[in-house]
This record gives structure tokens, sequence and C-alpha cells, in this order.
């Protein structure tokens, strides 16, 4: 004898029959909720890129890469020194903060994974320093480095960059070494391999990916930092010779440009905004080309 | 092929032993998983064990090569001598025992390289000088992969069916001439036909190498082993081994209630 297992309600045994109206309903009108959700979600970004672009746009030029500031007023200039100093400043920062950040979280991931006494302690300092305040870092790195060589450099900015990107390098490198599945692990230490030799022959090769995302994560928002660079870094009208003096930026150029009442300037100011910008984007775009995932 | 021939031909009738197993004990942490093992595996054979879930099989594979405590904190109490010599002295080098016996896991776990470097992999790490194309060949060959691979050994192995890719794994693991071979249920992530290529494939190694197998699958365990071992939990849940012996009397004449049990499919 066969017992129903229907439910009680009334349930069409059409196919092609439509939902209860109350359910139909509610369907449409979450899907159609978030869709609107998202959509206003994502007018910021696209606002912020398209004004950048439409404003900056009118006045890149070559000029911008080959000329110093001109003072207001005075048509023509440019800010190569800016962009050098940027791409100086963001080079040290990088040097200094991959090598400690990335091999802090190799140890994190890989190593200290039985003693989760060290990887809480660990993990708070880098959530810690993750959300001291831009400015704070700038303090800080003033505090040691240029008070201690009395003088504004660009070394101090890209200290003050590097305390930035640390936390940010920590902790993507350790999420993308736990992103790699355990069996690897097992796999190389089975056939006799040791865990230096797992970590750096299988493991960090297969997490390559995810670690260079952060770490262009980690260049982008240091290329783009204000704050931190206005105690150590300063500013310069002048092209880098030494790299123990004040350094001009793209970030602090905009800050200095877009605050004054001069409107040649402050279209200077939007097409740093979009050099800084495209910079960020190539950066990225570059490096996930070359490190793209092979296998 | 000849001198492999040869080779298994010298094996004396009267079975080596690889593994000495007295009085071993298990513990996770404070847990104890499994409880008084004591047997022999013999050497050049194939032994397979099997038991319901959770008898504590799969761990007892994993202090054959000390992969467990890679995993996770584990205390192993008794003994256990590879060929004569006990595996948990303090002084005995992990890489090395590992290098003798080779481990294949449940899901293939081919590295993200190319076929050529998964094979070379092993041997690199032991800073081997040599020809590596030959090792490859060699290896790739004895695993029964080559035909279907000496074309494209340099494109990724991830590209391989999983049937391909658990093979690729026991020729990595060949690679490196272990002694013994430890399977962890190497079919149970693979088809019927991919199933079949591996006990074949068992089946040509056996003169060779130490196999044990872990399989949840009787009929499999019937077909390639000559020896077995049945391990169950006691009332508090620990793991036991409840009989070994040839395949044939586990089947066939069981001494212990519980293996008939579990080989008439009465209860796991």
């Amino acid at each position: 004898m066969t017992t129903s297992l229907r439910p009680e309600q009334p349930v069409s045994d059409d196919l092609t029959s439509p939902l209860e109206p109350g359910r139909a309903l509610f369907t449409t009108s979450m899907t159609t909720l978030s869709v609107v959700f998202t959509f206003f979600a994502i007018i910021p970004l696209f606002s912020v890129l398209i004004y950048v672009l439409i404003q900056g746009f009118t006045s890149l030029s070559p000029d911008i890469f080959t000329k110093l500031p001109a003072p207001a007023g005075t048509p023509g200039g440019g800010f190569g020194n800016a962009i050098q100093g940027t791409l100086l400043m963001v080079g040290i920062a990088a040097l200094i903060s991959v090598p400690f950040g990335v091999l802090s979280g190799i140890f994190l991931s890989e190593y200290a994974r039985d003693d989760r006494g060290i990887i809480e302690v660990i993990r708070f300092g880098v959530n810690v320093l993750a959300g001291v305040p831009s400015i704070v870092i700038g303090v800080f790195a003033y505090g040691v480095v240029v008070l201690s060589t009395k003088t504004f450099s660009a070394y101090a900015g890209g200290f003050a960059l590097a305390i930035l990107m640390l936390p940010i390098i920590v902790r993507t490198t350790e999420e993308a070494l736990k992103l790699v599945p355990w069996e690897l692990r097992l796999g190389s230490l089975g056939l006799g391999a040791d865990r230096f030799n797992t970590t750096a022959r299988v493991i960090v090769p297969a997490a390559l990916p995810g670690i260079i995302t952060g770490v262009m994560l980690a260049v982008s928002r240091a290329a783009g930092e204000t704050a931190p660079l206005l105690f150590t870094a300063l500013f310069s009208q002048y092209w880098i010779d030494k790299v123990g003096q004040p350094t001009a930026s793209l970030a602090v150029l905009i800050f200095n440009y877009a605050t004054t009442p001069y409107a040649d300037l402050q279209r200077k100011a939007w097409g740093a905004s979009l050099l800084l910008l495209i910079l960020v984007l190539a950066i990225s775009i570059i490096s996930r080309y070359v490190f793209r995932r092979r296998f | 092929m000849s001198s492999e021939q040869l080779q298994a031909d010298q094996v004396p009738t009267k079975a080596v032993t690889a593994y000495k197993v007295r009085n071993m004990a298990f513990f996770y942490g404070t847990k104890k998983a499994l409880d008084n093992i004591s047997v022999d595996l013999p050497a050049k054979s194939v032994t397979a064990i099997i038991g319901p879930s959770g008898c504590g099989k799969s761990t007892f594979i994993k202090a054959l090569n000390r992969i467990a405590e890679a995993e996770t904190k584990v205390r192993i109490d008794g003994q256990i001598e590879l060929f004569g010599q006990n595996i948990y002295d303090p002084k005995v080098n992990i890489t090395r025992l590992r290098r003798r016996v080779g481990m294949v896991f449940q899901r293939p776990n081919p590295f993200p390289m190319t076929i050529y470097d998964n094979i070379t992999y092993g041997p690199r790490v032991f800073g081997f000088k040599g020809n590596y194309d030959e090792i490859v060949e060699t290896s790739l060959r004895r695993a029964a992969l080559w035909n279907e691979v000496k074309d494209k050994v340099k494109t990724s192995a991830l590209g391989l069916s999983g049937g391909q890719q658990q093979r690729l794994c026991i020729a990595r693991s060949l690679a490196v001439n272990p002694d013994v071979l430890l399977m962890d249920e190497p079919c149970s992530a693979l088809d019927p036909i991919a199933t079949l290529r591996i006990e074949e494939l068992i089946e040509t190694l056996r003169d060779q190498f130490t196999i044990i197998i872990v399989t949840h699958n009787m009929q499999q365990a019937g077909r390639v082993s000559q020896n077995t071992l049945f391990f169950n939990t006691d009332e508090s849940r620990i793991g036991q081994l409840v009989e070994n012996g040839p395949t044939k009397e586990i089947f066939f004449s069981p001494k212990d209630k519980r293996t008939e049990d579990y080989i008439s499919g009465r209860f796991g």
C-alpha cells in the first residue's frame, strides 16, 4: 500500500502553472530590491570614474610628464616631478613592505598553524595596524624618520607608505595561502619534501596570483595616500636628484592644487587625479596579466 | 622489463616483513583513536585495510609514514618498525622516512604544475642530478600513464581526468623509488573504469613494492590484496584491529563474528 507524501494544501499537478500570487510577488519584489540596491551601490564608483575622466581629460598633455610645475597664471607646465616622486616612494614602500608582509603571511598560514597563541597575537596586531588612521602613520614616520634625519625625504615617505601597505599584504597573503587545498601540502610532505620546499615550491606558486592581487591592492592604496606624505615627503617644485630631500607626489600635488583658488591649478589637479587612476589601473592590469594563473 | 621480472622472481617465497607494529595506540590530542594494534605487514605484496567508517583505518595508514602529525597534534604509543627500524625513534629523519614510503590520497592531488614537473618534484627536492627525462618516462610507464600523456608532459597536470590524475600521483610517488606505497582509498573519487585501471596498476606494482591500501570497497580488497586487515570500533569508539590474515581466509572463513558480519554486509 502506498501512502501519499503530498501535503494537504492543494498543489497543482500542472508543471507549467504559475506560482501562487503571494509567492510570485515576494520573489519578484526581492529580486527587484537587490537589483536596485546594487545599482545604487555602483553609482558612486562610476560617477567618480566618469567625473574624473571628464574633468581631467582636457588637462592631459605630454607636457605634464616632462615639465615642472608652473606658477599659477603661467600657461603650460606639468608635474613630471610628482609622477617621479609617487613612483619612487611607492617603489620604496613596496621594497620594504612586500618581503615583510609576504613572509609574515607565509608564517601565519604555513608555520604558525599549530600555535594558536602566536597566530592570535600577530593577527590582532595586523588588524590594529590596518585600522590605524593614515595621518597617525604619517605622524609616526615623521617622529621616527624625519626628526632623526632632520629632513623631509622620499624614504621617509616610502617608510610611511610601507607601514600602510604592510597589514594589507599580510592579510591577503595569508588568505591566498589558506585557499590552497590542504591535500597539496600532504602530497608534497608525503613525497618526503620538508616544510620549506613544500611552501616555496608548491604552496606559494599556487597562491601567487592571490598574493600579487594583495600586493597590488596595497600599492594602489599607497599610491593615493596623501596624509602620510604630508609630514614625511612634503612637496617639491623640482626634479628629484637624491632621495634624502623633500619629494613631490601626485597625491600631495592634488591636495595642494585643488585647494588653491586658481582655476588653472585646479584643472591640473583633475589631470593628476586622472593620471593617478590610470597608473593604479595599469599596474594592476599588467601585474595580473604577468602573474595570471598558468595552470 | 626483463630485469624487473628477474627481481620479482628473486623475491623469496617466504615473505619478508615490511612493517612490524607492536602494541600501537594512537591519540588525536587526548582522544584515543586506535588501541593495541599488533600486526606484521609483509613486503612486496598488497595488504588491504577494510572496516566501517570511523574505525581508524585511515589513521592507521597515516601513522605508517608519519603524515598524521603534519595535520594535527597526535601521539603514538607502542612501536612501528619499517624493515627493522623504529620509525618513531626521535633520531629518525622524517624526510628520509617519507621518501621510502610514498602515499596516494583519497582525492587526486596533482600539483598545479606540468605533468613533467609533478613527476620530477620529488627528485628535485632531494637534489637529484641526472636524467630527469628518463625518470619521467620510467615513472609514467610504471604507472601505466605514459602512452596517454607522452605527447603532453609539458602541459598542466590539472588538464588530466580524475583517473589519470590519480595515476599521475602514483607515478609521482614512484619517481623517488620508494619501498612502500600507502594508498588511502585511492579510488573513492573515481568512476568504475578508472578504478579498474588503478587496480590493474596495483597488480603490476605488487612485485616491486609493498602496497598498503585502505578501501571502503570489499570487492576491491578481494581483487587486489593478498592479505587483509579488518578494523572495527569497540563500544567506546576506539578503533581496533579485529582480525588479519590472508585475504581468502578473511573473506571465506573469518574467525571473528564481527568480521563475518561486516563481510556479509550486515553492518558497515
